[in-house]
């Protein structure tokens, strides 16, 4: 009994959750179709978002393309089928792993930075003068960051799937003794547009969702500093989990 | 006939946290061009009256009127559009650490699509007021507490509100810069006719810078009077409040006497 009651007590939460990021979502998408839509505070944030992940994202896909082609090796060595690593690594990258591993590192850099900026803004009720200075702190905050987000990852995307598929062609032409010429080649035989842009989808997608609970978190935050760094934690965790989720049912979605 | 209409009226306003209730059918006029303070000890909801004013907290009911204009009525655009006419000084400052002091004093304007160059000029003539020259590139961050309150304060007043909200506007500063800023607050209130509301403990400014003072004590104005009723006011919570007595009506007196036994053991 106690076990229910705990169960649907945290149902509860999860429910009054969803609902405050689908009404950011909501007022965001409001928000876009009126003036003043801050260009420069959305490029800042794309800045942001964009430049300063790219360090990080560059290496998660460079090693991602490299042990692709490590494991893929191993066992298509067995079977004599060397030449399809590269189509396991230009595949996976651009279906899966590049939106799904670029998510899940921006949601841990920006996911956080969103939540505990914001976070601090109103514990020290910076955004309530936001307000009294006749400022919509949903537009001055939340919009340029959520608009940012969602345009850059799936530029990150694109520069990662590079990276990563010149990961594999390394790995296999440097390191495995395979054919370049070949491996090139099937890179992209058996690739199609679809592939792709599915890939670019997923990552505006995750960019939004990323977007939308950090800000939400950090926006609805209480309690001081502590307080802060519950809503920093949970942006990062929840962003995650939900990349996860989402990507199967997108998955499922545009392939089904 | 001609009565004038208050500025800022309220009825049976109420507000409670959970179940803590902090504002309990709160009735209070401000007139046009008039001064209200608001006293009351720490945590009777001084700060939570103001940001019910403003729209920053929802109350649980009650009215606010303002020109007789119902401010609970209106929509998110409307009411930010009422904040043109209005200023507030937070009891913390609340300046934004992500801007140079003169973009914070100069926010309203800039936001406004006021010019850079006379946002600025504006910005440093009001920082001037506050005993601040020459500091409008500092960050917040670089500031004492003292001086972030003055910031706060020419922040509040940069783009001229006929309303004007300060939260405790004397609190952290030493007391000649209090006599500066509350005659600063006189000036701006004589001199432009803007209607203010104030909170303070401090009863020196209380004195100079109110045409009304209001008691807050258990969610509700326990007593109105005007300052020079301070000294000769019987009530005896007022009393206790003016003298700053521990003893009285509110018995504190209590608290702290463990803290021998306690330091001894
Ligand atoms: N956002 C909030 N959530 C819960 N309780 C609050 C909140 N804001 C204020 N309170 C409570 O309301 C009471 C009044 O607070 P406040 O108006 O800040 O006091 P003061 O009169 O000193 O300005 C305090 O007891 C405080 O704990
Ligand atoms: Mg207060």
């Amino acid at each position: 009994m106690k076990f229910l009651q705990s169960f649907g007590t945290l149902f509860e939460a999860l429910l009054t959750q969803l609902g405050l990021y689908a009404s950011t979502l909501g007022q965001v998408v409001k928000l876009i179709f009126t003036a003043p839509r801050y260009p420069r505070f959305i490029l800042n944030q794309a800045e942001e978002v964009g430049v300063q992940s790219l360090p990080v994202v560059l290496l998660t896909a460079l090693f991602t393309g490299m042990v692709l082609a490590l494991q893929s090796y191993i066992v298509f060595h067995r079977f004599a089928a060397e030449s399809m690593i590269a189509v396991v690594v230009s595949l996976s990258m651009v279906r899966e792993l590049g939106p799904v591993l670029v998510g899940l590192m921006v949601a841990g850099r920006i996911g956080a930075s969103f939540a505990a900026e914001l976070g601090t803004m109103r514990v020290s009720e910076q955004i309530d003068a936001l307000w009294t200075l006749s400022t919509n702190p949903m537009r001055y905050l939340i919009m340029p960051r959520v608009i940012a987000a969602t345009l850059m990852l799936p530029l990150l995307v694109v520069v990662s799937d590079f990276i990563g598929i010149y990961g594999g062609y390394a790995i296999s032409v440097f390191m495995l003794d395979q054919n370049p010429a070949v491996y090139l080649e099937k890179s992209t035989e058996f690739m199609e547009l679809k592939d792709f842009y599915s890939g670019l989808v997923k990552a505006a997608f995750f960019g939004m969702l990323i977007g939308v609970i950090g800000c939400t978190e950090g926006f609805n935050c209480k309690g001081g500093a502590a307080g802060v760094g519950k809503a920093t934690t949970r942006a990062v965790v929840i962003s995650c989990m939900s990349i996860l989720i989402f990507d199967y049912f997108l998955t499922a979605w545009m392939f089904g | 006939m001609n009565i004038e209409q208050p500025r800022i009226k309220i009825r049976g306003l109420s507000k409670r946290f959970e179940d803590k209730v902090i504002l309990d059918e709160v009735d209070l006029d401000i007139m046009p061009g008039k001064s209200m303070t608001v006293i009351g000890m720490s945590g009777t909801g001084k700060s939570v009256l103001i940001k019910c004013i403003l729209g920053l907290l929802k109350p649980d009911s009650g009215e606010i009127l303002v020109d007789g204009e119902d401010w609970l009525a209106l929509n998110q655009q409307e009411q930010l559009k009422r904040m043109r006419r209005v200023g507030m000084l937070f009891q913390g400052a609340a300046l934004f650490d992500s801007l140079p002091v003169w973009e914070n004093v100069a926010f309203a304007l800039l936001r406004h699509g006021e010019n850079k160059n006379t946002a600025r000029e504006r910005a440093s003539e009001v920082l001037a007021w506050v005993g601040l020259p020459s500091i409008e590139d500092l960050m917040p961050s670089e500031l004492s507490g003292g001086m972030a309150k003055r910031v706060g304060l020419a922040r509040t007043i940069c783009h001229k509100p006929d309303i004007v909200f300060l939260d405790e506007p004397t609190t952290g500063l030493d007391p000649i810069m209090s006599d500066v800023i509350n005659r600063l607050i006189v000036r701006l209130h004589k001199g432009s006719g803007t209607t203010i509301i104030s909170i303070t403990h401090d009863m020196k400014s209380a004195a100079m810078i109110s045409d009304h003072i209001a008691m807050l004590c258990h969610g509700r104005i326990h007593r109105q009077i005007t300052p020079d009723q301070l000294d000769s006011d019987q009530d005896p919570v007022l009393r206790q409040f003016i003298e700053g007595r521990a003893e009285g009506p509110v018995n504190c007196s209590a608290w702290g006497k463990d803290i021998e036994e306690a330091v001894k053991r």
